[in-house]
């Protein structure tokens, strides 16, 4: 588009001619292009160290008194909570996640609607509306409805985690070539247990990576068990973090259980990425 | 092995068709196979040879037409049809040995969840067929790590493990290196010699000419012409399989 006539005549002008020198090199273009970008970042850092307030910032944030003192109860509880209600709904979310994927490929066209339906529903909805309809909205509704904390929670997180991973799961099910369940199925065996013997193996293989991540998701959303208050012990690392807030009038908290989550979930990505090499490649089946 | 005495064929195939959507793929497909016998089917592709072969153990739905195997009528919407199948042994052009087991346990894995057999007698049986297409040293081998023809030789393994009274081959050979080919062909060379009845789709004329029984030459969805190997191959009657036959066996020239 840029062929105006003074780039023509700077471009070769013909055969036998030496390439003209540009006044740069690409070489030294490049160099000054990095010193640039190195430029621009110090500029930055230079400007935010120069302008925060980092007395009152170290005051806000930074009371290792604080931190401190909300040991060991982070970890023993907070932490062993966020952990556990993350399990228990992903374990709950999984299997229904199972029956969703295999709803959705079924050859009943009830269940693959029901399963459409639920999936749509549940992937459109934040996260938060399900915790409060179902931690204040059900109790309403059902008067007898009164289900332990624990189990509330759980059932909110495999709500919204299965819609997800049934779509992961259908997914990585259609990922299986059709060649494999016609050899499982020209041995006699029956459609379901193809399906169990034969497709879903593979199909968790390509699977594992997703559903790894679909887990630090998990970890993140369990977050919101917070609105719905809880005992003391029942508190996990975000409503730790908000009662901490409160008591000491200071965000110190946050920068603790920030670090929390990050325990939690980076070795998961680090996991996620190991399963990645392991299996990402992996050919399901044989070609 | 073919017993003159024993008349009913175990293969026996009548106004098979078959249709997708308003694509009628095959026409009134009419075919009996003799225990023993070993026919070949050959034509050009989209001919409907792979969907007939497909049909015999109703991996395609025929949309007419009868077919018994062995006694057991196919196109009966009560039959067992998994238990038919276990009868009816099948080689894909893609091999698909199931790429999350061993070599063993893709030779097992339905002998103990279909037949029903104990894993040390699975095991025996697996073993004595790897050792018939000479894999035995690749026993606890992933499929991923075996050549093409190797892969192919552990299907044909795996089908014969299921103690078939019919093998079906659909192009076994098609998606193989040349060099490898001729393992396969000689394992099922083997096999024929040993009395099986096969049917094979193939584009391997001097395999057909050599082992086959019978030639079947379809185009269309028809079958063309049928009929000793020597015959059909090496003096062909109808003008279509005269022109394919120049065109696979002499793929260099023009016309």
């Amino acid at each position: 588009m840029s062929t105006s006539p003074t780039t023509g005549s700077r471009g070769p002008t013909g055969p036998g001619h030496p390439v003209p020198k540009a006044k740069m090199s690409k070489r030294k273009k490049a160099k000054i292009s990095r010193g640039i970008q190195y430029g621009i970042l110090l500029v930055i850092v230079i400007a935010i160290i120069a302008v925060a307030d980092w007395p009152t910032l170290i005051d806000t944030f930074g009371r290792v008194d604080i931190a401190v003192s909300m040991f060991p109860e982070v970890i023993t509880k907070a932490l062993k909570n966020t952990v556990i209600f993350t399990a228990l709904g992903f374990v709950l979310g999984l299997i229904v996640a199972i029956v969703l994927a295999l709803m959705r490929l079924s050859s009943v066209g009830i269940y693959r609607w029901i399963s459409f339906a639920y999936i749509e529903f549940f992937r459109g909805l934040p996260a938060l509306v399900v915790f409060l309809v179902m931690g204040f909205g059900l109790p309403v509704a059902f008067q007898g409805f009164n289900l332990p904390q624990l189990v509330i929670i759980m059932i909110a997180l495999a709500l919204v985690s299965s819609a997800y991973m049934a779509e992961t799961i259908r997914a990585g099910i259609q990922a299986v070539p059709q060649g494999q369940v016609e050899a499982a199925r020209s041995l006699g065996m029956s459609s379901s247990r193809a399906m169990f013997t034969i497709v879903l193996p593979q199909a968790m293989r390509i699977i594992l990576p997703p559903l790894t991540n679909e887990l630090i998701l998990l970890t993140k959303d369990s977050s919101l068990a917070y609105i719905l208050g809880s005992s003391v012990d029942g508190r996990e690392l975000a409503a730790l973090g908000r009662a901490e807030i409160v008591n000491s009038a200071n965000l110190t908290p946050f920068i603790v259980i920030a670090v929390c989550y990050l325990i939690i979930t980076i070795p998961l990505s680090y996991l996620s990425r190991v399963l990645e090499r392991k299996y990402g490649s992996a050919e399901p089946g044989v070609k | 092995m073919i017993s003159t005495a024993d008349k009913t064929p175990i293969i026996s195939i009548k106004n098979l068709k078959k249709s997708f959507g308003s694509n009628q793929v095959l026409t009134d497909i009419n075919l009996e196979v003799d225990k023993g016998e070993v026919v070949c089917v050959v034509g050009p592709s989209g001919s409907g040879k792979s969907t007939m072969l497909r049909c015999i153990n109703t991996l395609e739905t025929p949309t007419g037409g009868s077919i018994v195997v062995d006694g057991m009528d196919m196109t009966d919407l009560d039959l067992d049809i998994d238990a038919a199948r276990t009868r009816i042994g099948m080689v894909f052009q893609s091999f698909n040995l199931f790429g999350h087991l061993t070599v063993r346990e893709n030779l097992t894995v339905a002998q103990i969840k279909v037949l029903g057999r104990s894993k040390a007698e699975a095991d025996k049986v697996a073993e004595a067929n790897l050792a018939k297409v000479g894999l035995s040293e690749k026993i606890d081998a992933k499929p991923a790590s075996l050549s093409g023809g190797q892969q192919q030789r552990v299907a044909i393994a795996r089908a014969l493990s299921m103690d078939p009274d019919v093998m079906l081959f659909d192009e076994p050979t098609s998606a193989l290196d040349p060099e490898t080919v001729g393992d396969v062909l000689q394992v099922m060379r083997n096999l024929a010699e040993a009395g099986m009845t096969m049917v094979v789709v193939t584009h391997e004329m001097e395999f057909a000419r050599q082992v086959a029984d019978r030639v079947l030459f379809m185009d269309g969805g028809y079958v063309v012409e049928s009929g000793p190997a020597r015959e059909v191959i090496g003096n062909p009657q109808e003008q279509r399989t005269k022109d394919f036959l120049a065109r696979v066996l002499n793929p260099g020239q023009l016309g």
